[in-house]
C-alpha cells in the first residue's frame, strides 16, 4: 500500500529531452528481476553509465543529491512506451516522488498513481517558468491540486478525483476494487444466462 | 431510438460491471488475461501475499517470450539463457502458472509464442473482448473488433484476483485511410505513416478505430501490425470493426466456438462496426494512395517518412540529440549508411504473412556480406507452416540466422541484440535509443523492406527487388 502523499516541497531536477521512454528509465534488460524493490540504482541506467560499468561523471543524474531532488521536470510526452512499471518503481525508488511535464503518457500515469509517484501536467509557460529557475524549490499541493514556486502561482493541475483521493489517503486500489465483488458476480452470472439462453423464435 | 454507438462504445458498454460516475473510475469486466514472464512475478507475490487466487484461470493464458533464448538447447541439454535472472523468471511464470491453475504455453508446448502473436492465432482473441495483458503492445488483438490494452504490474494483480479493471472510458478517435495500397506497402508502412502524421504523443488519452478502405484491405495480419503500433503514437487500444475477413481468419481455430455457435457468434460480431452518424472525439484522414515504403531516421516511432526522402531539419533540442544519436544529417537521405543488422519478427511482424513478403523478396539472393540477418518466427506455429513452405531454406541459403520463437532483438533482453554504434533495419516497433542494445541505432521498417537492406546493405525501398526479374 502507498504511503500518502499531500505535499511535497523540493528542487526540480530538469531533464528537457523531450520522449523520455520507459526504456530510458530503465532499460530492458534490468527487467529479468522478480522484485519491486532495489531498481533505483537502474534508473536511466544507459544516461549514468558507460558500457563498461563506470559511471559518467558528466551525467548530472550523478551529480545531484537523490534526497534533494524529489520532483522532476521532463519534456513533454514523459513515460512514452512500454508498460513498465518498473519504470515507476526505479523512479521511486532512486528518491523522485513526482514527475511535472506538458504531457504525460497514458500507461506510464496509470502506473504511477499506484505507487505513490505523482505525475503532473502543466502548461507551457508553467513549464517554462520552473525550468528558468531550478534551484527555486517547488511545492506541488495535491489537497489543492496546485504547483507553487516559491510565492509564484499557484498553479491548478488537473488529477483523476479517484487517483487524487487513494494518494491522498494511502487507499489500496485492489481493496477497493474488491468491494465491487458482488456486482462481478452479478455481472459474470448475467453473462453466463445470456450464452445459454435458448436464440429467440 | 439508442444514439449511434462506435465500436469502442459498443464493446466497453458490454463490459460495464459499475459504471463510472465524478468521483470513481468504473469497474470494467475482462474476458481474456494474456501473462508473460516479465510483468508478472510481482502481481502473483502481490495477491499471494493477501491470501487471493486467480480468480479465473480458465480466462488466463501464459506464455514465454521476453527472457527466452531464440537458439535452442545445447548439446549439454541446457538453453542458453542469457543470465540466470533470466532463467529464473521463466522458472518463477511455470511455477507461479502451475500453483494458480493457469495455462501455460512452456518450452515443452507447440502453442508457445509471442504473447500478441499467440493468442490470435489459438483463437482466444475474439470480437467484442476486453483483452488485456502487461504489455503495451496489446493493442494488436484490436485488429479484431477487441478492446486490447497494457496495462501495468499493479493492474495485472488486480485482474488476477479480480477479473477486473478500475478505468475511466477514453476518447475516440477514428483514423481514416482511404483508397487503395501499392504494390509493396504494407501495414507496417500503414502504421509508420498514421505515427508519422499523429506524432508520437498525439493519440494520448484515445483509443483509435482504424477505418477506410485502405484498412480493410490489408489481411488480418497486417491489421494486426497496424493495431499493434497504437501504442507507439500514444494510444493504448486500436481497433478495426470485424467484417467477413475477421471472421474467416477465425473459423476453425481452437478456442473459437464452432457450428451453430460459431455462426451465431459471427453474426454477432458484425453488428460491432461503428454505426453511421457516430460521434468522434478526433478524426484523422489519410490518403493510402499516397503512402510509399516507409522507414525511421530518428529515435522515435513518428520520425518517419518514405524511404528516400530527406531528413527534414530539427525543431528541437531532442530533434538534434536524435539525429546526433541516429548519426544522420538533415537534409540527407538515410539510404547511403551500411546497414549492420538486420531483424525480422516481434509482435509487430513476427506472422506467416510477414516471414512470406521477406522471403519473396530474399528468394535467390543473397545478405549482403557483412551484414547480419536474424529471422525469428512470431510463435512455434508460425515456425511449423513457414518450415512447411520452404521459407526457412530461403533465409538460411540467403545468409540469415533462422531462430525459435521469442521477442528476441526487439527488445533485446533475451542475448540477442545489436552492438553499440550499430545501424539495424529491424521490423520491430520502437526506435528508442538503446532499445535494441545499449548504443545501438534502430530503422524500423517493414519485412519487405528489411529483406531489400539486407540484400543491398543500406536501407532500400523493396520495390526494387519485386520488380526485377530473379535471375536464379
Amino acid at each position: 500500500m502507498p504511503e500518502p502523499l499531500k505535499t511535497l516541497t523540493s528542487k526540480v531536477l530538469v531533464l528537457s529531452q523531450a520522449n523520455i521512454d520507459t526504456d530510458q528509465i530503465i532499460p530492458a534488460r534490468f527487467l529479468t528481476t522478480t522484485e519491486s524493490r532495489g531498481l533505483g540504482a537502474k534508473a536511466f541506467y544507459d544516461w549514468r553509465y558507460e558500457a563498461d560499468g563506470s559511471a559518467k561523471p558528466e551525467a548530472v543524474l550523478n551529480r545531484i543529491d537523490p534526497t534533494e531532488h524529489r520532483i522532476l521536470l521532463a519534456g513533454d510526452n514523459f513515460g512514452c512506451g512500454s508498460s513498465r512499471e518498473h519504470a515507476p518503481w526505479a523512479l521511486h525508488d532512486y528518491g523522485f516522488r513526482a514527475v511535472i511535464s506538458t504531457s504525460i503518457a497514458d500507461i506510464f500515469t496509470s502506473n504511477a498513481l499506484k505507487n505513490g509517484f505523482l505525475p503532473v501536467v502543466v502548461d507551457q509557460a508553467t513549464w517554462d517558468d520552473l525550468a528558468a529557475h531550478p534551484d527555486q524549490p517547488v511545492t506541488i499541493d495535491l489537497e489543492a491540486q496546485e504547483v507553487r514556486r516559491g510565492n509564484h502561482g499557484p498553479v491548478a493541475f488537473a488529477v483523476e478525483p479517484f487517483a487524487r483521493q487513494c494518494l491522498l489517503d494511502g487507499v489500496d486500489t485492489l481493496g477497493w476494487l474488491q468491494k465491487s465483488m458482488p456486482a462481478i458476480e452479478a455481472f459474470e452470472r448475467a453473462a453466463q444466462e445470456r450464452a445459454t439462453a435458448p436464440e429467440p423464435a | 431510438m439508442q444514439q449511434p454507438r462506435t465500436l469502442f462504445d459498443k464493446v466497453w458498454d458490454r463490459h460495464v460491471v459499475v459504471p463510472e460516475t465524478a468521483d470513481t473510475p468504473g469497474v470494467i469486466y475482462i474476458d481474456l488475461h494474456l501473462v508473460h514472464e516479465v510483468t508478472s512475478p510481482q502481481a502473483f507475490t502481490e495477491i499471494e501475499s493477501r491470501g487471493l487466487k486467480t480468480r479465473r484461470p480458465d480466462r488466463t493464458f501464459a506464455t514465454l517470450d521476453h527472457s527466452t533464448p531464440t537458439l535452442p538447447a545445447g548439446l549439454n541439454g541446457l538453453k542458453p539463457y542469457v543470465t540466470p535472472e533470466a532463467e529464473a523468471q521463466v522458472h518463477r511464470l511455470e511455477a507461479n502458472c502451475a500453483r494458480h491453475g493457469i495455462s501455460l504455453a512452456g518450452w515443452d508446448s507447440d502453442d508457445r509464442g509471442v504473447v500478441h502473436v499467440m493468442g490470435p492465432e489459438l483463437g482466444l482473441t475474439q470480437p467484442g473482448m476486453t483483452v488485456v495483458c502487461g504489455d503495451s503492445h496489446t493493442a494488436t488483438h484490436g485488429a479484431f473488433g477487441a478492446l486490447a490494452f497494457g496495462i501495468g504490474t499493479s493492474e495485472v494483480a488486480h485482474v488476477l484476483a479480480t477479473q477486473c479493471l478500475i478505468q475511466r472510458k477514453s476518447r475516440a478517435m477514428r483514423v481514416t485511410v482511404d483508397g487503395v495500397l501499392s504494390p509493396g506497402v504494407s501495414g507496417k508502412d500503414v502504421a509508420l505513416a498514421v505515427i508519422a502524421e499523429l506524432g508520437f504523443g498525439g493519440g494520448t488519452g484515445f483509443v483509435i478505430e482504424y477505418a477506410g478502405g485502405a484498412v480493410r484491405s490489408l489481411d488480418m495480419e497486417g491489421r494486426m501490425t497496424l493495431c499493434n503500433m497504437s501504442i507507439e503514437a500514444g494510444a493504448r487500444a486500436g481497433m478495426i470493426a470485424p467484417d467477413e475477413k475477421t471472421v474467416a481468419w477465425l473459423k476453425g481455430r481452437r478456442h473459437v466456438p464452432s457450428g451453430e455457435a460459431f455462426e451465431r457468434a459471427a453474426v454477432d460480431w458484425l453488428t460491432l462496426a461503428t454505426d453511421p452518424g457516430a460521434v468522434f472525439d478526433a478524426e484523422l484522414v489519410i490518403d493510402g494512395g499516397a503512402i510509399r515504403p516507409m522507414a525511421t531516421w530518428g529515435t522515435t516511432p513518428d520520425a518517419g517518412s518514405p524511404i528516400g526522402s530527406r531528413v527534414p531539419e530539427p525543431k528541437s533540442d531532442s530533434d538534434r540529440k536524435a539525429l546526433a544519436y541516429m548519426g544522420f544529417e538533415a537534409g540527407q537521405t538515410t539510404t547511403t549508411q551500411a546497414v549492420d543488422v538486420v531483424f525480422i519478427g516481434s509482435c509487430t511482424n513476427g506472422r506467416l504473412p510477414d516471414l512470406r513478403a521477406a522471403a519473396d523478396v530474399l528468394r535467390g539472393r543473397k545478405v549482403k556480406p557483412g551484414v547480419r540477418m536474424l529471422v525469428v518466427p512470431g510463435s512455434e506455429a508460425v515456425r511449423r507452416d513457414a518450415e512447411a513452405e520452404g521459407l526457412h531454406t530461403v533465409f538460411t541459403e540467403a545468409g540469415a540466422e533462422w531462430r525459435i520463437p521469442g521477442c528476441s532483438m526487439c527488445i533485446a533482453m533475451n542475448g540477442d541484440f545489436v552492438l553499440p554504434g550499430q545501424l539495424a533495419v529491424s521490423t520491430s516497433n520502437r526506435n528508442f535509443e538503446g532499445r535494441q542494445g545499449k548504443g545501438a541505432r534502430t530503422i524500423l521498417a517493414s519485412p519487405a523492406t528489411a529483406a531489400a537492406s539486407a540484400i543491398a546493405g543500406v536501407l532500400t525501398d523493396p520495390r526494387v527487388y519485386l520488380t526485377e526479374a530473379v535471375d536464379a
